[in-house]
């Protein structure tokens, strides 16, 4: 496994990169939030993101897909980070694709894959459900009847889930809450009776819903994979989550760092740049070493995925860790070194720190993914 | 098979004839091998490994096999490393002369030269130190004094180095002397080789605060220096001592990964000593806050790895990249010694006599030593300059 982008992905890169500059700089994001989008991502943008094909990076050919892997989408997302866009290529491109390719039945594939593909269907991953990321904690219960399906219980933190056409749902089939097994997936029509969404106000202005389920019924044709199925298997699909996400994250750590290096460059004080103090320099030196370490490892876990390694789950984590740990970083010292400007409202780099603690705890927090390498290291 | 493979094969097949048994054995302390004049090979098996691995030209795979060395490609570089690797083999020879000279005289040096001293380097027949660092000049190590006067067919050359790794037990020594004394600091440099054996020369070791003497201060008192002996242009010498310092920065960089892979599980890493002495509970380390912070220390690890991995991959290595590696790498080796010692508790500190096994006390002394490497060939403050100053572009 090499630790470096091959010409395909160097293109989709530079591709993704114009894309994000001349198309959705950050006055894209500000421009939503301040009218209060209901979708907090633009239509006529998302159709442009189909159109170069980036939804169907993920899908196999079979199914008229790309296949560039998880490393041709982690790219592009790496670059749509560094400006912020807000797309629902995350929750669809990468999460609805993976659950149904790797736990779908042929039918569900057919049915679905080109749907998105094609950009007429996003999804959302209903999941968690408690304050932290944690996928033996639910409680959700599907219980069968003679149609199908009952779904009971409550989803926080759903991305997408206010926008979503079909949402995929996380729930406890057998066993009781804090079991790692006893999970399905399912199926939904948001606009199934008994289901009721409300979009979450947050931080980072992206699109997020708590949603209820109270007696939902879907039919047996609707579950994704086996009963009890997706206890082991959701966690490779949140893996490419992780994954996808860290690059994510990546980019807006490299983008937030590039902005307070500029502004180092240009701000006066004491009749000098304050980029010559060495009190600055010194720190900026060592945000430059966590970004290289986070490279790194974002690089390696993408190529794990699609190598099938055996390592995939200890680099996701790695990937995750790195990749919160060095933005957290970055987004603080980002503000700090701005001094009063980076407060306020006006200026960009505010909207970095505000994506920065919401990315974080996607998918399972840095103190998250600490503990799960440890296990899975055997420390 | 494809050439790697076919390569693979040879290379198991090569060693398993030629790596003699005790060299397949964890390294010990005292036969630790650097060559020399005046090497003593207390396990005869060392002397047998040198010698094979050298006329292979194996001690330095990179380097054209016209000067001795392998010729070998990074692929079949990383397949011979973990051949070796696989059958535990100890390194053949440890050497400033590979380690940093050899690269700089193939780079800057004649042909004469080249032929003169890099095969006798690869072999270990003369073994090198670095003159440097000079009592008034470390950080501002620009700022040196040690003359050499140009006396026509020869140079003369006084002063005093300190900090020169092994010195007392070196046949030659590398050292930057002032041939411009009245040229600007940094173009009156000159890079000089210079034989120990040459009348004038003196050494004194240092005692450091682990209570080891592996550096000493060097005297040169009118010693004569044959001009071939001058590598590249007179006051040219800082851009080849800056080259080099790029190379001293990568070999100890790796210090900040820890020898054969450390997982814990089997090696006495920091994970296998935390077991031993804070103990075990259904197989994780027992003090949970002293896990956390020993996972962390880890998968900073495992990304540092990848890094150097990355920096290969991407072929061109920038050249404050080795200033990024060897700011991390140090601090990390430090971190990893400090962890150590706190996983011993009261086993972490005991100096001397019989009541720590030897490797405790081997851990004691090493971790004062990792207190150097963050100093040496360069400190973390001056390497972060470097970074702010070449890669970020951050104003003077």
């Amino acid at each position: 496994m090499k630790l470096v982008l091959n010409e395909e992905l160097q293109f989709l890169k530079d591709t993704a990169s114009n894309f994000a500059k001349d198309k959705a700089p950050v006055s894209h994001l500000r421009k939503l939030r301040d009218e209060d989008h209901p979708n907090s991502w633009d239509e006529g943008l998302w159709n442009e993101m189909v159109e170069l094909g980036w939804t169907s990076i993920l899908i196999p050919e079979k199914y008229g897909g790309s296949e560039f892997g998880l490393a041709g989408i982690s790219v592009v997302l790496q670059e749509l980070g560094k400006t912020l866009v807000p797309s629902p290529l995350f929750a669809t491109g990468v999460l609805g694709v993976t659950l149904i390719n790797q736990m779908g039945s042929e039918p569900q594939k057919e049915r679905l894959l080109g749907k998105i593909l094609e950009g007429k269907l996003t999804t959302a991953l209903a999941i968690d459900e408690g304050s932290h990321h944690e996928p033996a904690n639910t409680e959700l219960t599907a219980k069968k009847n003679n149609d199908g399906w009952v779904l009971n219980g409550e989803k926080v933190f759903v991305i997408d889930g206010s926008s979503a056409d079909l949402l995929i749902v996380i729930a406890r089939t057998s066993g009781n809450k804090g079991d790692t097994q006893g999970l399905s997936a399912f199926i939904v029509d948001p606009s199934s009776k008994g289901i009721n969404r409300r979009k979450v106000p947050t931080a980072d202005s992206r699109n997020y819903a708590n949603i209820s389920f109270e007696d939902v019924t879907i039919s047996a044709e609707e579950i994704l994979g086996e009963v009890d199925g997706a206890s082991d298997q959701i966690q490779k699909v949140l893996d490419f989550g992780r994954i996808a996400m860290s690059a994510e994250m990546l980019g807006n750590t490299e983008e937030a760092f590039a902005i307070t290096l500029n502004y180092l460059k240009e701000r006066k004080q004491f009749g000098v740049l304050i980029g010559s103090f060495q009190a600055l320099q010194h720190r900026a030196a060592k945000m430059f070493c966590e970004i290289e370490l986070t490279k790194s490892a974002v690089i390696a876990a993408m190529h794990a995925a699609d190598e099938n390694s055996n390592e995939l789950e200890r680099l996701s984590s790695l990937a995750k860790f790195q990749a919160g740990t060095t933005l957290h970083t970055v987004s603080n010292e980002s503000i700090q070194m701005h001094g009063g400007i980076g407060v306020t409202d006006e200026y960009d780099i505010g909207f970095y720190l505000k994506r920065a603690r919401v990315a974080e705890q996607i998918f399972g927090s840095s103190t998250y993914h600490k503990a799960r390498y440890a296990d899975i290291s055997g420390y | 098979m494809s050439n790697l493979e076919n390569f693979r094969a040879e290379v198991s097949d090569w060693l398993e004839e030629n790596c003699p048994p005790s060299m397949r054995t964890p390294m010990v302390e005292d036969e630790v091998v650097w060559g020399g004049r005046n090497a003593v090979y207390k396990n005869p098996e060392s002397k047998i490994w040198l010698d094979k691995m050298g006329e292979k030209g194996w001690t330095a795979p990179a380097l054209p096999k016209e000067y001795g060395g392998g010729g070998l490609n990074s692929d079949e570089i990383k397949i011979l490393n973990s051949e070796l690797f696989k059958i535990g083999a100890r390194p053949a020879l440890n050497s400033f002369g590979i380690w940093m000279l050899a690269p700089v005289i193939i780079e800057y040096g004649n042909e004469v030269q080249k032929m003169e001293h890099i095969p006798k380097i690869l072999k270990g027949e003369i073994r090198w130190c670095q003159g440097y660092s000079e009592p008034g000049s470390g950080s501002d190590l620009a700022s040196l004094s040690t003359k050499a006067e140009d006396m026509g067919d020869h140079y003369l050359v006084n002063g005093q180095k300190v900090w020169t790794s092994y010195a007392d037990q070196a046949d030659w020594i590398f050292a930057l002397v002032r041939t411009g004394p009245k040229e600007p600091k940094h173009s009156g440099i000159s890079f000089l080789l210079i034989d120990m054996a040459n009348p004038g020369v003196s050494t004194k070791p240092i005692t450091l605060i682990s209570g080891k003497s592996p550096f000493c201060e060097t005297f040169f008192d009118n010693v004569k220096v044959p001009k071939e002996n001058l590598i590249g242009e007179e006051n040219q010498g800082w851009t080849i001592a800056k080259k080099l310092l790029q190379h001293e920065r990568n070999f100890i960089s790796n210090f900040g990964l820890a020898a054969g892979g450390g997982d814990g599980s089997k090696t006495k890493g920091v994970v296998g000593l935390a077991k031993t002495y804070l103990g075990e509970e259904n197989g994780k380390i027992a003090d949970l806050d002293f896990r956390s912070r020993v996972t962390e220390h880890k998968m900073k690890e495992h990304s540092f790895g990848l890094t150097l991995q990355r920096a290969g991959d991407e072929g061109g290595k920038a050249s404050a990249a080795s200033s990024i590696f060897k700011y991390y790498g140090t601090e990390h080796n430090k971190n990893r010694y400090e962890l150590m010692i706190e996983a011993m508790g009261n086993k972490g500190f005991i100096w001397d006599g019989d009541e720590a096994e030897s490797k405790e006390k081997a851990i004691t002394r090493a971790w004062l030593r990792t207190k150097a490497n963050s100093i040496e060939g360069g400190t973390s403050e001056v390497q972060l300059n470097v970074i702010a100053k070449r890669v970020l572009d951050l104003p003077a």
